[in-house]
């Protein structure tokens, strides 16, 4: 399934596994993690000496509450893409449980039980999701595409024109508290608590390294016991399910539910995990280097935006930037291979033979 | 030479190049002509921010105009920033942005009567004067709300001009802007209750949201004639749904037959009240609009003026204006535009 | 593969057979559910069809999204996506707009100019996927955010209104040929081009060759990139050619024209049956799906079911759609298994 998104030719194919050869040192600073990370340090450095009022403590307060919904769906974002496929349908779904929550608030439900059920709901949408991909064999990107719509649907149909604002101030305070008298908002330790959690998930678990092996080969990863349908479809609950905490924060901090919450969160969420070097053919990408792209993108949109720049100036520096960072590989390698070509040997290129999903129907107008 | 060495290489290369777009990107930050931006930020205490609901909105750029023009003269600072999409998470962004410049004022024309108010506390806490213009937020979370015009002689006004130009009875319908704006929604119900009270004949079928966006209320025009034959007159009260709309039945079989009229900016709307598509259409001037917000902004900087009812403020040529209950100050009577004197006005 | 370039010698065809090969294409289904729908609405509001702006509407509200759909379902055909297209639609809009504003170009020259830029703005999403190999999804989600942005800082706070577009364009946007709208025909046309051209020219086939299966393509000697490229230009010309006839339909261009219609135009090829997975599906199913969208966009409210549900309504078409084509498939490959063992 991994080759539904990749270009038409996937020949740049690396060698998975780790050369052990070098220095523990060198392993962890040359890696596409490091870089990301190394950039967001220069970043944050040019911007605190060079950009008036950067270096406030509330500038940090502001980057982790704004931050806080793209991080979360990165999270579980990271494992689906790491898998081969991808959730179009996250924003949507934030949409969907912020207005279930707000519905069932003003229904008169507790709030936490309330919050709860949103959660369900925001689960039962990913884990939707996971069956139809799973079970049914689709491609995710036309599943989520689809979900997209549906959920956002629901989510403007059953608010309509209003939108839910009496929540009750101790809650809507919750999302802004601050950490004692520091900067630090409140937030940062569930955010801390999850990243953790996917971190050891992806990275020190065997399901983790079932995460990978899908990604790399699903035939290889079936046969080495890994249940394949079962480990995408605990990744799409578990995106619908982190969708909804984020719902969830997102009502509270901005005290309303509205059915155009989050709107266009999907692409932002996917260009922060992609700069994070996951890549979206499946198989690579780590948590660390996805938070260095989630707060790359959001250190650069602070910085810009105390710079007085307005909202077009960052779509194009995040539009390029996400550009940059994929096809910078690619170029590089482009240059040294015709480096070598002029050398006296040509190196003729070699079409890596890929697991080619077979056409699942004749071509109109081909046969019959 | 390892593989895994060109791939090291080529992530140092990748940060190189990555560097080099943000250097590019930030450099240009350093060089004064932002072109979003105008003004510069001295810092000085009329700074003055302005946040639209969305960038590319002709009424918004129009009362960006006349603000950048008081601030000169009252010698402040004047500055627009803002979202592309008409959405409070991303006002919000903007709005915690001017406080940490220590704006001494923010301007802004609310997403949402709520969901902006957190950040907005936030900013007066920290000193920053908040006015609303052209659409609220709840009176509690600003210091001045700077009307267009008081709602219901809007809402009046619009009810009296399509009842007059249907014969005040007959089937009419309301195109509006998106579903949660707030002083929209104020309008409607006011003219509902308008229309229940002084105007049993008229009834009003369906009110539609064209999200003030070009494209959607053009469709939201042609479906609503299609769902109720005996249409006799729209009513859009937002720039961008009403010259959507005219455009819509300029062209079509109901040019004439059913009539529009709104709130639109007279350049939009010149050619549909010359082809007859339009009689009559209302609107104020959005920069003088901008140019009072500005203006109250710096009486409440300069601590002339705290918000208060009776509190009185001069505002350059438009002379002087008393604030009203709630912190409102009304900009005054909506000017009505039809054949005329629409060749008087430029905006 | 071969069945792909070179159609075997067909058997003898009886009429009855070519009824069941009629009703078994994917584009026959798909049109059945427009006509179902378009019967339903017109039984409960007749003006829906039968008025002149019904009619007019019914054939002009979907010109944009088709060419748009005909642009991308060529490219997912090759087994990628492009999603800058509503960026490319803005940018092109404006640059129409601007044109017609700034230059005094006659009508014919501004079109070529911004279909022009179209080609260059798709080259630009062809190069990077065909040369830097990197998916498509990636580097038109960055182009999406890059073409849009560049639109905004071009733009500034410059918007185009009706009175600023050229009134033979304007007229253009909304006059008729035999009560068929002029830009309803711009659409015809292109499709039948199109639809001709994936039918029969070899670039076509070689089209559905590459998306079927790029390594066996790259092998067999067909000449990959420039075809990707080829597909990529396309969608950004037909989409210009959307942003031409946005400027003409719609008069006036603001920031956020076409923002999301990447989506709409993604999901009516995949309604229309091309599947996203490439190599199969044709533009015409794409275009009927564009046309089923928009008429359910516009039909909804008439059915007494409230526009916010709108959204909800197109989602589960699209799932409906793949799920039934996969369903579709797999009867397809139980029944060809079955032939295989018979002989």
């Amino acid at each position: 399934m991994s080759s539904l998104l990749t270009g038409p030719e996937t020949t740049g194919a690396r060698p998975a596994y780790a050369d052990h050869q070098r220095p523990w040192w060198q392993r962890l600073l040359f890696t596409r993690d490091a870089a990301v990370l190394a950039l967001l340090v220069a970043v944050t450095a040019y911007s605190i000496t060079s950009v008036p009022f950067f270096s406030n403590d509330i500038t940090l307060y502001f980057l982790v509450l704004d931050l806080t919904p793209i991080l979360l769906i990165a999270l579980p974002m990271t494992l689906v893409i790491v898998t081969g496929e991808i959730d179009l349908s996250v924003a949507s779904t934030v949409a969907l449980s912020s207005v279930l929550f707000g519905v069932l608030h003003r229904d008169g439900v507790p709030i936490v039980l309330a919050a709860l059920l949103a959660l369900v709901g925001a689960a039962v949408c990913g884990a939707v999701n996971g069956l139809l991909v799973t079970r049914v064999g689709l491609p995710s990107l036309a599943v989520t595409i689809g979900t997209l719509a549906l959920y956002r649907g629901i989510a403007v149909g059953l608010l309509g024109t209003t939108a839910i604002t009496d929540w009750p101030k101790n809650w809507t305070d919750l999302a802004k508290q601050k950490l004692g008298t520091s900067m630090v908002p409140l937030v940062v330790i569930p955010l801390v608590v999850l990243v953790l959690a996917f971190a050891v998930l992806l990275h020190f678990t065997s399901f983790g390294r079932g995460v990978y092996a899908v990604g790399l080969s699903q035939e290889a990863a079936r046969f080495s016991g890994v249940d394949v349908a079962r480990t995408k479809l605990v990744l799409f609950t578990l995106s619908g399910l982190v969708s909804g905490l984020a719902g969830i924060y997102f009502t509270l901090r901005y005290g309303s539910a509205r059915g155009d919450n989050a709107n266009g969160l999907e692409l932002q969420v996917i260009a922060a995990v992609l700069l994070g070097g996951v890549s979206i053919f499946g198989g690579r990408g780590a948590i660390p280097g996805v938070l260095g792209g989630v707060f790359l993108i959001g250190v650069i949109a602070s910085a810009l935006r105390l710079a007085d720049y307005s909202a077009n100036v960052i779509q194009i520096v995040t539009g390029l930037l996400l550009i940059v960072s994929v096809v910078a590989p690619s170029l590089i390698g482009w240059a040294s291979r015709s480096r070598r070509r002029r050398g006296p040997v040509a190196t003729p290129e070699r079409p890596v033979v890929s697991e080619a999903a077979p056409p699942t129907h004749v071509p109109n107008g081909a046969s019959k | 030479m390892s593989k895994k060495f060109i791939a090291g290489r080529r992530a140092g290369t990748m940060a190189v190049a990555m560097t080099a777009v943000l250097g590019l990107a930030l450099s240009a930050c350093g060089s004064s002509d932002t072109p979003a931006a105008s003004g510069g930020d001295s810092g000085g205490d009329a700074s003055l921010t302005f946040i639209p609901k969305n960038l590319g909105n002709a009424y918004f750029d129009a009362s960006n105009v006349g603000g950048a023009a008081a601030a000169k003269e009252f010698g402040g600072t004047w500055k627009q920033v803002g979202p592309t999409e008409a959405t409070p998470d991303s006002q919000v962004s903007f709005i915690n942005t001017a406080v940490q410049q220590g704006a001494g004022a923010i301007v802004i024309s609310a997403n949402d009567p709520k969901a902006i108010g957190g950040a907005l506390q936030q900013g007066r806490d920290a000193g920053t004067k908040v006015v609303t213009m052209d659409s609220d937020t709840d009176p509690s979370y600003r210091d001045l709300f700077v009307s267009q015009a008081d709602a219901a002689g809007i809402a009046t006004s619009e009810v009296t001009q399509i009842a007059d130009q249907i014969g005040d009875s007959g089937e009419i319908a309301i195109l509006s802007a998106t579903a949660n704006a707030t002083n929209q929604n104020a309008w409607i119900d006011l003219m509902k209750k308008d229309l229940a009270d002084n105007h049993p004949n008229i009834k009003l079928v369906d009110v539609v949201y064209g999200d003030d966006d070009d494209q959607t209320s053009f469709d939201k025009t042609a479906a609503l004639l299609q769902s109720h034959p005996g249409l006799k007159g729209i009513i859009s009260p937002t720039t961008v749904g009403i010259s959507a709309a005219a455009r819509y039945l300029s062209t079509s079989e109901y040019k004439g037959k059913v009539a529009l009229t709104g709130l639109g900016t007279p350049n939009q709307m010149r050619d549909f009240i010359k082809d007859g598509t339009v009689t009559s259409f209302a609107l104020w001037n959005p920069e003088d609009l901008g140019f009072l917000a500005a203006y109250a902004a710096d009486a409440l900087i300069k601590g002339d003026i705290t918000g208060a009812e009776g509190d009185s403020f001069e505002a350059g040529k438009l002379g002087s204006y008393t604030v009203g209950a709630d912190g409102v100050v009304v900009l005054g009577d909506p000017t009505v535009f039809d054949k005329s004197n629409i060749d008087d006005f430029d905006f | 593969m071969t069945t792909v370039l070179d159609p075997p010698a067909q058997r003898r065809t009886t009429p009855g057979d070519r009824l069941t090969g009629l009703l078994k294409q994917r584009e026959t289904g798909i049109l059945l559910a427009f006509l179902l729908f378009l019967a339903v609405t017109t039984a409960i509001n007749p003006r829906f069809l039968f008025s002149s702006d019904g009619w007019r509407d019914l054939t002009l509200t979907p010109a944009i999204l088709v060419l748009l759909a005909v642009g991308q379902a060529m490219v997912i055909i090759t087994r990628s996506v492009d999603l800058s297209v509503g960026s490319i639609l803005a940018l092109t809009a404006y640059l129409t707009g601007r044109l017609g504003l700034d230059t005094g170009l006659p009508v014919p020259v501004i079109v070529l100019v911004a279909v022009l830029a179209g080609v260059g703005l798709g080259l630009v999403n062809g190069l990077l996927v065909a040369f830097a190999k990197v998916p498509a999804l990636v580097i038109t989600l960055g182009t999406l955010y890059a073409y849009r942005g560049l639109m905004l800082q071009w733009a500034g706070s410059d918007r185009i209104n009706a009175s600023d577009i050229p009134d033979s364009l304007l007229r253009f946007g909304t006059s008729s040929i035999l009560g068929i709208p002029k830009l309803a025909l711009v659409s015809f046309l292109v499709l039948g081009v199109a639809a001709y051209l994936m039918r029969t020219s070899r670039p076509g086939r070689e089209l559905y060759a590459i998306g079927s299966d790029p390594d066996a393509a790259h092998l067999y000697g067909l000449r990959v990139k420039s075809r990707i490229l080829l597909a990529f230009a396309t969608s950004g010309a037909l989409a210009a050619l959307a942003g031409v006839l946005y400027a003409a339909r719609y008069g006036t261009i603001s920031s956020g024209a076409g923002s999301g219609i990447e989506l709409e135009a993604v999901g009516a090829a995949v309604i229309g049956g091309v599947a996203i997975f490439g190599g199969s599906g044709t533009v015409l199913g794409a275009a009927i799906g564009a046309y089923l969208l928009t008429t359910i966009d516009r039909g909804l409210p008439i059915l007494g079911i409230p526009d916010f549900w709108q959204r909800a309504v197109v989602g589960l078409l699209i799932l409906g759609a793949i799920v039934l084509d996969k369903v579709l498939a797999e009867r397809q490959h139980r029944k060809l298994l079955a032939e295989r063992d018979q002989t």
